[in-house]
């Protein structure tokens, strides 16, 4: 592969290595199960089980399921506090998942992180991080230490528009390049930073893409609402990073179907625009796309009905399931197990 | 035994680990080729090679982020941070990312690294260059928090930070590059947490820290000499994890407890031995703790001002005498 060019970016398939019927049944079923799992922790909020916040990726569920296919075991994922989609993307339990969210024993982090902070180590999710960009250079890290021990995983880290305005981004995207890291970028560019259009705070179109340049990285638009787009723009980005190829960054077009955050009404946006997205979720593409490569509405629906009978087993787990133990407030401080300073 | 500056003995505790564990790498600015700008990793890009001792642009949160991303996939990073003051810049790695990463993901993830770091004043460079800011990081949950006085205690603790699975500030003392001390042969290891009583003493204690610690020592001599007095000299070396046990155990035998602190006056490390010492000791004590500080100001560049911010011997001197004599 010529270095620094991601070969065959789009809806054609790269190479031999078309997507295949079991993948995209995959990419099917990620997307159904964080569209339902999403879904229910929005109910759950409203009948205030859910606690503090949370920020739901509806409507970018493409991007995490496109990856979510994409990566093999080992490959580290790096999140942002929208990070529901991509740890269940990687195989995190909805009982681990919306368990934390609800603060319960049963949450992935006991209730230590809550929703902001998911993180499944088994899983290769390591972390999401609720400081905007702080993430890029840990996972720029994670990627050097793949190079250094001759490791084959790839870090990958997720993103808003927003975070490409930090300086943690910039920082992170020249050290990756400089040193040739294993690491692929991915910004959700969902078109606003949270309540504020990104195109009225960014100094030019793409927000992510048109910084590439600045470090030598090839600049990457993708449909980050057709997850057969995502899961071929992600397989050549993480082959070339394992390859040694290098540092890829991706722009993925989406939206948000709902606010920011819990808070967030989104009455910002101009009359019209969410209608128009909701004519591309997600979900109806690939249900459509499903259909155009033969696949059975009964199939299609057994993969949705399964999807249910999962978030109900789960939300039903967890309302059963206790609080941590109060021990667990002044555990894992330090390494030692507990939180003591002084002797 | 020989004698090293304790500039020297930072590349050596350095090379040290990196002898003993492949893992350790070192990152930072201007670290490498040129051996830093303070000349303390000198020879350690020759002999280690650029892939563990690796040069940096000038991206303090690339730095730290890379240390903890490669900290909690496996390495044992050793990153450092120029001066203390640009701790500032990249914060959020010591506030929010390293020092939570174990407690909220429910001890998933640990982050076992050294960030080390030239602290402290006495060197004419400004206000942006030269704060002792070691109480910025006592104060963070989830580190730990050292800074040694001596070049044995550079070798002991940077070994003990090296092999700690917890995240460790490293402060290193920028006008204490050019001192010497006698330095062991050998591998030194040192233990985090432990305060070093460098002067036993019947009159008063006196805790310091970095630079303090040499002239309390220095003081100590004085007071002995010209005024009877016999101060036990103790060196904190950890501020996390704090070892109050050598502190309290001195105030129990002198009964006058002096912090000299190189920080600004509030919320300097010294007012949390106080705290302790009130709660703890108070029946032990025999009149008011007393901390000597710098005053809550800005440092000036001015040689003839910045002597009369940071505590000195003579005021270390003066004020002991004064509170003890009348």
């Amino acid at each position: 592969m010529e270095s620094g060019k991601i070969a065959a970016v789009g809806s054609e398939p790269v190479g031999n290595d078309d997507i295949g019927l079991e993948r995209r049944l995959e990419l099917f079923r990620l997307q159904v199960e964080i569209r339902d799992c999403e879904k229910r922790a929005y109910d759950l909020f409203l009948q205030n089980l859910i606690k503090g916040t949370s920020h739901l990726s509806l409507g970018q569920e493409a991007v995490a399921a496109g990856f979510g296919v994409a990566m093999r075991k080992g490959d580290k994922s790096f999140c942002t506090y929208r990070g529901h989609a991509h740890t269940l993307a990687r195989g995190a339990s909805m009982e681990g998942m919306l368990g934390e969210l609800m603060l319960r024993d049963i949450g992935l982090m006991r209730g230590k992180g809550g929703s902001m902070h998911l993180t499944s180590v088994e899983h290769d999710v390591l972390g999401s991080y609720a400081i905007i960009g702080a993430h890029l250079p840990i996972a720029c890290g994670s990627a050097w230490r793949a190079q250094y021990l001759g490791e084959k995983d790839v870090s990958v880290c997720f993103f808003g528009d927003g975070a490409t305005n930090i300086g943690a981004f910039h920082e992170a995207l020249n050290f990756a390049a400089i040193w040739k890291l294993p690491v692929v970028f991915v910004c959700e560019n969902n078109l606003y930073m949270e309540y504020t259009p990104i195109s009225e705070v960014t100094a030019v179109k793409h927000p992510a893409a048109d910084r590439a340049a600045s470090y030598g990285l090839e600049s990457i638009v993708i449909d980050g609402n057709d997850a057969d787009e995502v899961y071929r723009t992600a397989y050549a980005a993480l082959a070339k990073a394992r390859d040694g190829g290098g540092p890829s960054i991706i722009e993925c077009l989406t939206y948000r179907h709902s606010g920011h955050s819990r808070a967030d009404p989104a009455k910002y946006r101009p009359p019209g625009e969410l209608e128009e997205w909701l004519k591309r979720d997600p979900l109806i593409i690939y249900r459509q796309r499903l259909k155009e490569f033969g696949v059975a509405d009964d199939a299609i629906s057994a993969i949705e009905s399964e999807s249910k009978r999962k978030v109900e087993a789960a939300t039903a787990a967890c309302k059963a399931a206790p609080q941590a133990p109060v021990d667990l407030l002044t555990a894992d401080v330090y390494a030692d197990g507990g939180w003591a300073w002084r002797n | 035994m020989a004698e090293l500056t304790y500039r020297d003995a930072v590349a050596r505790g350095i090379a040290q680990e990196m002898e003993r564990d492949d893992r350790v790498v070192f990152l930072g600015e201007d670290i490498g080729k040129a051996g830093g700008v303070f000349k303390a990793t000198v020879g350690l890009y020759e002999k280690f090679g650029p892939l563990r001792v690796r040069d940096t642009p000038i991206s303090e949160q690339a730095i730290l982020g890379a240390a903890m991303g490669a900290a909690m996939t496996g390495l044992r990073p050793i990153a450092e941070l120029m001066f203390a003051d640009f701790l500032a810049v990249c914060f959020d790695y010591v506030a929010n990312e390293m020092s939570k990463l174990r407690y909220m993901t429910n001890g998933q993830l640990s982050c076992p690294l050294v960030v080390r770091t030239g602290n402290g004043g006495g060197v004419r460079f400004g206000a942006q260059h030269s704060q002792s800011i070691e109480n910025w990081t006592m104060m963070i949950p989830g580190v730990k928090v050292v800074a040694p006085s001596s070049p044995v205690d550079v070798i002991g603790l940077m070994a003990a930070a090296v092999r700690d699975p917890d995240p460790v500030i490293f402060h290193e003392h920028k006008a204490l590059y050019a001192t010497k001390g006698e330095v062991p042969d050998g591998e030194i290891v040192d233990v985090l947490g432990i305060a070093k009583i460098l002067r036993p003493g019947s009159d008063c204690t006196i805790a310091a820290l970095g630079l303090m610690a040499p002239r309390a020592l220095e003081a100590a001599g004085v007071l002995a000499r010209e005024h009877k007095i016999d101060a036990e000299v103790i060196d904190v070396r950890s501020l996390v994890p704090l070892d109050t046990q050598t502190i309290l155990g001195s105030i129990a035998k002198t009964g006058r407890l002096f912090t000299v602190e190189e920080n600004p006056r509030l919320c300097g490390w010294g007012a949390e031995i106080a705290s302790i010492a009130a709660d703890e000791a108070f029946w032990d004590l025999d009149g008011p703790i007393v901390r000597i500080t710098t005053p809550h100001i800005p440092l000036p560049a001015a040689d003839h001002l910045e002597d009369l911010a940071l505590p000195s011997a003579a005021r270390i001197v003066e004020k002991v005498c004064r509170v003890l004599n009348g």
